[in-house]
């Protein structure tokens, strides 16, 4: 199970990284998403996929999932998706600020 | 009186709200943040003295014994980092309703400025590895906010980098968090420390270190991750730029310190020997591009980047005498390029550009400001007896005494640089004759001088008064070369 975890933790990173990449906006806020995605499923693998009961508090349990990656994988995803939401709106305006989305064009130069 | 470790976060945090409430009626929100901040300030400084008095205070949030739950360690570098931030802070808030419009303290400037100090206090407080990462976001999701406050072309154009390569890096940081906790099974500061020396630092733990050193760097901005810097910074208001340039660079610099002197220390030829290398690079290509351009701003955002090279320097020689300069030097940094960015503000929105070419002989005008940049060039490129030199000094020495004897003259000849670039402003700008086509309010210059004078009376204290402060940097750095005692006041009993 963690081996394709894993790998599909793999290949968010190679696709969020594609997508981040590219010039226009939209795909590199899309880039960003699943770059996250793919960072969030990368905490869950590294502790530990299944490892019994889920972690209630009960007496007599020795084996239950580990709660810390979860609560930091929760933490996480809160951050990204604020991030995600200001991104959107940053990049709204500043496309129509101007007049485009392509990042070759929002290089800016020397005389401002 | 562990709760102590709480307050430098709780204060700007309610500060914020609180003022979030009232964003509509302006002079009384200027008068509240005002009232807040010098609160603010007081309660730092008393928490310092508490703790130069009675040695480190831990608070476990919520009651959860140390390794289990989030621990604020208020040890004696993070609070002396507190107070500066707060005094810089202090000099922001009264240069702030003379430098922006109404219109942007309307949209809740003062709010995202006591974010931003919360995000940067929690930051240098946290005990815990994830919380740092948190507490990062705070500080950015602030500064996203301030440096697109106005939404001008220019500003949306450079906040989206900025925010792309923040974001990334802190991608990058969860994963390497993940990674860490993968292998050592916690994110508790201490307990990590604890556990590498069990380990005996192998291979692995080397790399994840590496890994983080390269998100701080992104975060300090040194060689090579230093290209997203210079042009976000210049595009905000000279507030904004002010403290950006001031405290965000210097929670990176920090984490670095905090994650090298205590947890990964015990296989240093690779990381340290890193460093030196890095920050060599840092301080030639920053003192470039200083070099480079003819825009005030622009010249003073690219010196951020040499003197970040000096603190990181400092890191990798690695004994205390060079620690210490790292401390010494970063608190008179912080201090230094707050009152710069005000100072180049103060001369953009007086002259209204930032461009050298267009400006002379100010001096006639401006007699205060022009000598207040020479003294500011002096602290920055370290001439005695100004504070830079005796962190630089330091650095020097701890230098020499390692054998290091490259990286140092790397180093004083990149001062002798950054000192060229200062004083560019100065000859160009404000040297010669008068010009006549320059009209001055001078009530409004004279508002935007205070704070800069404040902060440069504070640096040349620094300077002046080392006898005084040598003790409590010699403390800090006793503390970082032995890591026990932060793993001890976390670990009680």
């Amino acid at each position: 199970m963690e081996i394709i975890m894993s790998v599909v933790a793999g290949i968010l990173f190679a696709a969020g990284i594609y997508n981040l990449l590219q010039k226009q906006l939209l795909r590199i806020v899309i880039g960003t998403v699943i770059l996250s995605n793919g960072a969030h499923l990368f905490i869950l693998t590294m502790g530990k996929l299944k490892r019994g009961a889920p972690p209630v508090l009960e007496y007599g349990i020795s084996d239950y999932a580990d709660p810390l990656p979860q609560a930091l994988i929760l933490t996480s995803i809160v951050i990204s998706f604020g991030l995600t939401s200001l991104l959107l709106v940053l990049s709204y305006r500043a496309a129509q600020e101007n007049n485009t989305d392509n990042m070759e064009k929002l290089r800016g130069n020397h005389d401002e | 009186m562990s709760n102590l470790a709480v307050l430098p976060i709780i204060i700007p945090l309610v500060s914020g709200i609180l003022l979030a409430f009232f964003h509509t009626k302006t002079p009384f929100v200027r008068h509240a943040a005002k009232l807040l901040s010098v609160m603010s300030t007081g309660v730092a400084a008393y928490v310092f003295y508490y703790v130069l008095q009675n040695g480190t205070v831990t608070l476990e949030t919520g009651g959860w014994e140390a390794p289990y739950g989030i621990v604020l360690v208020a040890d004696l570098l993070a609070v002396t980092l507190v107070l500066t931030t707060n005094v810089i802070g202090l000099a922001c808030v009264f240069y702030a309703p003379y430098s922006l419009t109404e219109q942007k303290e309307r949209y809740y400037f003062y709010t995202f400025f006591f974010l931003l100090i919360t995000g940067v206090s929690g930051a240098f407080l946290t005990g815990d590895l994830f919380n740092l990462f948190v507490f990062f976001e705070v500080l950015l999701m602030a500064s996203y906010a301030l440096i697109t406050l106005g939404g001008e072309k220019v500003q949306l154009r450079e906040s989206i980098k900025y925010v792309l390569v923040n974001l990334f890096s802190s991608i990058v940081f969860v994963t390497t968090v993940a990674f860490l906790y993968s292998v050592l099974g916690t994110v508790n500061m201490a307990q990590m420390a604890e556990r590498v020396q069990e380990v005996e630092q192998q291979g692995i733990l080397t790399t994840i270190g590496i890994l983080l050193f390269f998100v701080f760097a992104t975060k300090a901005a040194l060689f090579p991750l230093y290209y997203w810097l210079p042009k976000p910074y210049t595009v905000p208001n000279p507030v904004v730029s002010a403290m950006f340039a001031a405290l965000l660079t210097k929670v990176g610099v920090y984490s670095i310190i905090r994650m090298f002197t205590l947890v990964f220390i015990h296989d240093t030829t690779v990381t340290h020997e890193l460093f030196i290398w890095i920050a060599g690079f840092t301080l030639v290509f920053g003192a470039i591009g200083a070099l480079s351009t003819n825009n005030i701003k622009l010249i003073i955002a690219y010196n951020i980047i040499p003197a970040v090279g000096f603190m990181v320097m400092g890191i990798g020689i690695y004994n205390k005498t060079a620690l210490s300069g790292s401390v010494y030097y970063m608190i008179s940094d912080m201090i230094i390029k707050a009152a710069l960015f005000l100072l180049a503000g103060a001369v953009a929105h007086i002259v209204g550009t930032s461009d050298l070419r267009k400006m002379k002989g100010l001096i006639h005008q401006l007699p205060l400001l022009g000598w207040l940049l020479f003294i500011s060039a002096f602290v920055l490129a370290g001439v005695p007896p100004f504070s830079g030199f005796i962190g630089k000094l330091m650095i020097m020495q701890g230098g020499f005494a390692d054998g290091e004897v490259a990286i140092v003259i790397i180093g004083l000849l990149s001062s002798l640089l950054i000192l060229y670039s200062i004083m560019k402003i100065f000859v160009r700008g404000f040297w010669g004759e008068k010009d006549e086509n320059i009209t001055i309010d001078r009530k409004t210059a004279n508002a935007l001088t205070w704070p800069v004078a404040f902060l440069v009376f504070f640096t040349v204290l620094l300077g002046i008064g080392a006898e005084m402060f040598y003790p409590v940097v010699d403390e800090i750095s006793n503390q970082l070369m032995n890591p026990e005692i932060y793993i001890d006041s976390v670990f009680k009993e």
